[in-house]
């Protein structure tokens, strides 16, 4: 669309390669994901490292993003949609290396559980629970690319799901740890993982938010069901 | 604290608006008055010029048969030339009585004139145009051909209403038995008014043939002095103002220069006469009365007027245009030629041509080196006699006219005033033409 | 950066309008291909630093100029060197577009007739292409070259500027606030241009739109009261800059 670009073709030149960074970013956070759950379902201990390693280059990359977007602003002085196209990749930078941080935990506390007592479905509902998330990420960022606001409204909304799911683990250890002390350890573990998982998911609903913000300026809504009752529902709590 | 503007509607006028509009009225009016001030004065003057000069465009005429008689023009038969010229207009001057006493008897025109009297009322000119006329083409001689001869002023006042039988009461020039016979004439046909080429083209005359008198050889006696001026003034003016304005450094002696220039602009004209005497006549020993000298003397007079306006069109080119030129690597020289002067020749064109319209009508520094007075009654034969001749010029021509005791000069004087100002609008327009077409390019 | 040559080397250079001194003690390394801008607030002296570069100041008579420049190695100061000819390896484009009164093929084939660059004239014909081309203007005035070139749009004009000033092959671009008389179109694609000019030439703006220098150039120097405050990157200049006086302008709290 001749009418998208820039007369300054430097101008666009700079956008798209702070896009395609970003992108990189993505990419990895999402093998990360996808590495770290695999780690902890298979007791693969230098998977586990290497995704902890994996993140250094992640945190690298966001801190470039930072320098380039800062330098854009100074040099450049975008506006309107080029001003929150700029902000908003910041922020998605920021959520991604947040991702990418849980996914590093996640891959840390592997070495710590092949020492405790395995919780039986445990791994594989972790696993489906950070796949759930993983595909979140990626049509979150498809999103942001192909600007779809559709798309983008469809992931906050399934993060409904990622949040039912929580909810269900949540109440099997609590299970767990009623029925076997001895599980205790084991599953405050397992349920930490879980909520990391469920907070990268709140992260991605966040980065799903400012696709919506740059194409129409304004934030969605905010009455987005919220599915995680846990912390106001005793009854969940109790079983 | 400022106090708050009482009128607070827009629809109320304050006293302070009332006046100032009311003042502003009065200053239009003031200027229109002034306007029509001026363009009644204008009117006045070109209806006394037009009236009273319309009346040197026309003279009377008076047609004859005259029978040229070869035992008096060509005695020897030979139609030779060298015998012919030995004619002098003595001998033709009788032809012209018998051509009267012809006339007379033919129409039967009452009179008691002699035919001396009678062919009194002709010009003094007409033997002499009859002898060039038969030189001419000797083969008239032994026919009788027709001649449209000039009347003399007094008849030629008479027909104009200048002249009335209580005027003549003293005259000896013309009597009332005359104008009778005129009268007679001019019921027959024979006297009649026409258009008179002869004025604009013909030569000065003496003061016994003021109808004879034309402004040909003056108006020749200025074209050649504007062509001095031109070729003179235009290239030394036009390359002084480049120098002064582009290359001259800044310095003391640049001004002392420009503040002389300036001045001399303003010194009357009869002074730069008196300075071409001393030096063209008395030192250069150039011809004396000739119009190679006028326009020598008109050029000293224009050149300070010229380089000024010169200046003025250098200095109105914008100075982005030398920045261009010197920007894309152009020597001052360069710059100037090829931007700078193309841009100001229609301002030097106009300048140009004001100063030759002006020169055309100066008189004063014309007395001192003799153009005044000199009564131009020959054509120039070839160019250089143009240039080295004595002559007059138009405005010395209409003096000098004006001078003359005759009446009948009097009216040439503002038949002459009609042609000079003829050419000073032609040549004002011209400029006028030049200056809107170059300045729709740029 | 290392493989950047020095194109033109200012030193120590100083510049006196009669009793005032306007440039102060100035030295700075102009690389080639590479745009580099002076900033500074009004009357700091940048454009006639700018001058210095192509002796423009010469044609000022209470103008002095003492230090060295050197283009190429060579300084343009030396008794030996025609300032006519400095100016055709040094073009200039000035704030106004000032195109002369002549059709567009004459404006920016001057240059090229004054100094013999062409032999014949369809050697002529291929010049003042190319220049239009270089300056982005060939397809909107290929079919009117004989029209004046006082004839067209603002922006169109300052580009046949470019055209005719780059048309004598020069090797250094000098712009003097070149978009300061253009619309914000206008000025994009003039500063479009520039950054596609940089590809040939070492090219020097001077702009009193700092935003303008920080969305061209590569290196931009900082002029204050007639001295180099500072000069470097440009990303550098804008993000981080080291003199507190640099940083008092960028931020709109001094000039």
């Amino acid at each position: 669309m001749s009418s998208d670009q820039h007369i300054r073709t430097a101008f666009d030149r700079d956008l798209d390669q702070l896009q395609a960074q970003m992108l990189r970013m993505g990419g990895l956070v999402e093998v990360a994901i996808l590495d770290a759950a695999k780690s902890f379902e298979t007791q693969d201990v230098q998977l586990a490292d290497e995704v902890r390693v994996a993140d250094r280059i992640i945190d690298d990359i966001e801190a470039q993003i930072n320098e380039d977007v800062a330098s854009i602003i100074a040099l450049q002085a975008p506006a309107a949609r080029d001003l929150r196209l700029l902000l908003s990749i910041l922020k998605v930078a920021g959520n991604l290396e947040r991702i990418g941080d849980y996914a590093k935990n996640m891959a840390k506390r592997t070495h710590l559980l092949l020492q405790l007592p395995n919780i039986e479905n445990s791994s594989s509902s972790l696993r489906r629970l950070s796949r759930e998330v993983q595909l979140m990420l990626k049509d979150s960022l498809d999103a942001y690319v192909q600007r779809n606001t559709e798309l983008a409204k469809d992931v906050i909304v399934r993060d409904n799901d990622v949040d039912e799911l929580y909810n269900g683990l949540f109440r099997q250890f609590v299970t767990h740890m009623m029925e076997d002390p001895r599980n205790i350890t084991a599953c405050l573990h397992l349920h930490f993982i879980a909520k990391n998982i469920e907070r990268m998911g709140d992260h991605v609903t966040s980065i799903a938010e400012q696709v919506v913000l740059v194409v129409t300026g304004q934030m969605p809504s905010e009455d987005r069901p919220k599915g995680d009752l846990t912390s106001v529902d005793v009854k969940l709590s109790q079983e | 604290m400022i106090e708050p503007n009482p009128y607070k509607s827009l629809f109320a006028a304050s006293a302070q608006n009332k006046r100032r509009a009311a003042a502003e009225k009065r200053f239009h009016r003031l200027g229109l008055a002034a306007i029509f001030v001026g363009l009644s004065m204008l009117a006045i003057l070109m209806t006394t010029i037009v009236t009273k000069g319309s009346g040197a465009f026309q003279q009377s005429f008076i047609t004859l048969d005259v029978a040229l008689l070869e035992a008096k023009l060509d005695k020897k038969g030979t139609r030779d030339l060298d015998n012919l010229k030995k004619v002098t207009t003595f001998g033709y001057a009788p032809l012209i009585k018998v051509a009267f006493e012809q006339v007379v008897v033919a129409r039967g025109i009452e009179t008691d004139l002699t035919s001396k009297d009678m062919a009194a009322i002709v010009s003094k000119s007409a033997a002499a145009q009859m002898r060039d006329c038969v030189l001419n083409d000797p083969g008239l001689i032994g026919t009788t051909a027709e001649f449209k001869f000039l009347a003399n002023s007094w008849i030629d006042g008479y027909l104009k209403g200048r002249v009335t039988r209580e005027t003549i009461a003293n005259n000896k020039n013309v009597s009332i038995a005359q104008l009778d016979f005129a009268d007679q004439l001019i019921e027959l046909g024979i006297i009649g008014k026409s258009f008179n080429i002869q004025f604009i083209l013909g030569a000065d005359a003496s003061d016994q043939r003021p109808e004879d008198a034309g402004i040909g050889v003056a108006i020749i006696g200025s074209f050649a002095m504007m062509c001095v001026v031109l070729l003179l003034a235009l290239p030394i003016g036009v390359a002084s103002s480049i120098y002064l304005e582009e290359f001259a450094p800044k310095n003391r002696l640049t001004d002392f220069i420009e503040v002389n220039i300036a001045n001399l602009a303003a010194v009357p004209s009869i002074v730069f006469g008196i300075l071409g005497l001393a030096i063209f006549i008395n030192t250069m020993h150039l011809p004396q009365s000739a119009p190679v000298v006028g326009g020598l003397v008109l050029t000293l007079m224009t050149l300070p007027t010229l380089i000024i306006s010169t200046r003025a069109a250098l200095k109105a080119v914008p100075p982005s245009i030398r920045s261009a030129a010197l920007g894309v690597g152009a020597s001052k020289m360069q710059s100037t030629f090829h931007h700078v002067l193309p841009l100001a020749a229609p301002g030097i064109l106009t300048g140009t041509i004001l100063g030759l319209a002006q020169a055309l009508g100066e008189t004063a520094p014309l007395l001192l080196i003799g153009m005044i007075g000199y009564v131009a009654t020959n054509m120039p034969e070839t160019v250089s006699q143009g240039f080295l001749s004595p002559n007059s010029a138009m405005p010395a021509q209409i003096y000098e006219w004006a001078k003359r005791a005759d009446p009948a000069f009097y009216e040439r004087a503002w038949g002459g005033i009609i042609i000079l100002l003829i050419f000073l609008v032609t040549m004002n327009l011209i400029a006028v033409t030049l200056r809107r077409r170059f300045e729709q390019r740029w | 950066m290392n493989s950047q040559t020095i194109k033109i080397s200012a030193r120590h250079v100083d510049v006196h309008y009669d009793k005032t001194h306007a440039i102060k003690d100035v030295s700075v390394e102009i690389p080639s291909n590479s745009v580099t801008a002076f900033i500074g607030p009004s009357g700091c002296g940048k454009s006639t630093f700018l001058r210095c570069l192509n002796r423009m100041n010469d044609t000022i008579e209470s103008c002095q100029v003492s230090g060295d420049i050197l283009l190429d190695g060579e300084n343009i100061f030396d008794p030996k060197v025609d300032p006519v000819q400095l100016r055709a390896k040094i073009g200039m484009v000035f704030q106004k577009p000032n195109p002369f009164p002549k059709s567009i093929y004459d404006n920016v084939a001057y240059g090229p007739r004054i100094h013999g660059l062409a032999q014949g004239k369809s050697d002529l014909d291929a010049l003042v292409e190319q220049a239009l081309r270089r300056a982005a203007i060939w397809e909107e005035v290929k079919d009117r070259l004989s029209a004046p070139g006082t004839g067209l749009s603002g922006g169109q004009q300052q580009r046949v500027c470019i055209a005719r000033a780059i048309a004598t092959a020069p090797e250094v671009l000098l712009m003097d606030e070149p978009c300061s008389a253009l619309d914000p179109i206008a000025t994009a694609q003039i500063e479009e241009l520039i950054d596609e000019l940089r590809q040939n030439y070492a090219v020097v703006i001077v702009t009193h739109s700092m935003h303008q220098a920080a969305r061209v150039s590569q290196k931009t120097a900082f002029f204050h009261m007639g001295t180099l405050v500072e000069f470097g990157d440009t990303k550098t200049i804008f993000t981080n800059p080291t003199d507190p006086r640099t940083e008092g302008y960028i931020t709109g709290r001094i000039g």
